[in-house]
């Protein structure tokens, strides 16, 4: 049955894809192109452009997208609850785990290592997201160089700093200031 | 009781709205939750939230899904879960079901594309933003070892390309050597 092979396909590529994110692409590729074919690669590579393009976690978003071509609302729903079932069940337990013994000197000791590593690789991320935002194809180089990307992002920077204005605010006005600009060079010439 | 409906709605009605507005990955979720529950709301304090946000990493699935949970257990138990999950999932689930009919049309929109371009700038800013906040915080704390792990770990995952969780198995294992050599000095 489909439904039933959508969910056990998502259940393993939500259970063995660690680090998030572009970690869970090889996985997702497995399944649903080499594997059961239920995509070929050309419509994969617009799955990806489609995921880049739209909020939520592309894991979700290849669920929603395969499930919904194969199987309808049903499928769609049945890939997307096998694919964050493992989360729902190993992070709800962590959390129990974390919320209960986090007073011990021993997990204290690890947290205290641990936090400076992970403002560190949220940096990182940011660095990545800057990269495909200032470069064109995220090509670092000076002809691919994007000068009204880097204007809107230091424009942001202050007024999220200096102006605390709301980040989703700051976000969309970004979008739209870009689309401006374009599009007047596009009616200039 | 009253209360903690409230609160429950309160988080699914966040992660709804973080969740449709939220391009560019898990770390841009993190980041508004951080701004929301943290600094607005102020459930969580900060070290909280990192401690949150690396239990969101060390478990297998997306970085966003996982954060919903973590910070809806912390907030409201199993209920707090649920809510957040249904608010985290809930935009992709509908936004690429619409999207599934017209995909190649809408990809290749000339206003699509370049407002999405844009977005990456803010969504950057964003990020480098709540670094800026987190980062002066363990800066200001002066401990060497912190500050060489926050370097370490930025090369690591941002020049060698090392997947996230082996820093993260790294750090639980140096910090639990680290406190068990030190627990072991305090007693002799």
């Amino acid at each position: 049955m489909i439904y039933w092979q959508l969910f056990l396909s998502f259940l393993q590529i939500g259970m063995f894809s660690f680090g998030g994110g572009y970690a869970a692409l090889p996985l997702i590729q497995g399944q649903v192109v080499t594997g059961h074919q239920w995509l070929t690669q050309s419509e994969f590579t617009d799955l990806i452009t489609i995921s880049q393009m739209t909020p939520g976690p592309i894991a979700v978003n290849s669920a929603t997208f395969v499930g919904t071509r194969l199987a309808g609302f049903g499928g769609a729903a049945a890939a997307t609850l096998g694919c964050i079932l493992p989360s729902c069940v190993l992070v709800t337990l962590l959390a129990w785990l974390y919320l209960r013994y986090r007073k011990l000197s021993l997990l204290q000791g690890v947290l205290d290592t641990l936090r400076p590593a992970v403002v560190a690789m949220i940096a990182a991320a940011g660095v990545s997201i800057m990269i495909t935002a200032f470069w064109q194809d995220g090509r670092i180089a000076l002809q691919t160089i994007k000068p009204d990307s880097i204007l809107i992002f230091i424009a942001a920077v202050y007024l999220l700093k200096k102006k605390n204005m709301n980040p989703i605010l700051v976000m969309t006005a970004s979008g739209v200031a870009k689309l401006a600009v374009q599009g007047a060079l596009l009616l200039l010439g | 009781m009253r209360e903690t409906w409230k609160r429950i709605f309160k988080i699914f009605v966040s992660t709804l709205y973080l969740s449709a507005f939220t391009f560019g990955g898990g770390y841009v979720i993190v980041t508004l939750m951080k701004k929301k529950f943290v600094d607005q709301y102020h459930w969580i304090d900060e070290n909280e939230m990192l401690d949150l946000v690396a239990i969101a990493q060390s478990a297998p699935g997306a970085i966003a899904v996982n954060g919903a949970i973590v910070v809806g257990y912390k907030l409201a138990g199993l209920l707090g879960t649920l809510a957040a999950i249904l608010g985290t999932i809930i935009p992709p689930f509908v936004i690429i079901s619409v999207i599934s009919f017209f995909y190649s049309a809408f990809a290749s929109n000339f206003i699509v594309k370049t407002v999405l371009d844009g977005m990456q700038s803010g969504v950057a800013a964003v990020i480098a933003a709540v670094v800026y906040d987190m980062g002066s915080g363990i800066v200001a704390g002066k401990n060497k070892l912190s500050l060489t792990i926050m370097a370490a770990a930025f090369l690591a995952v941002s020049v060698f390309e090392v997947n996230v969780v082996y820093v993260v198995i790294v750090c639980i294992l140096l910090g639990a050597v680290r406190t068990l050599v030190k627990m072991r000095r305090e007693r002799a």
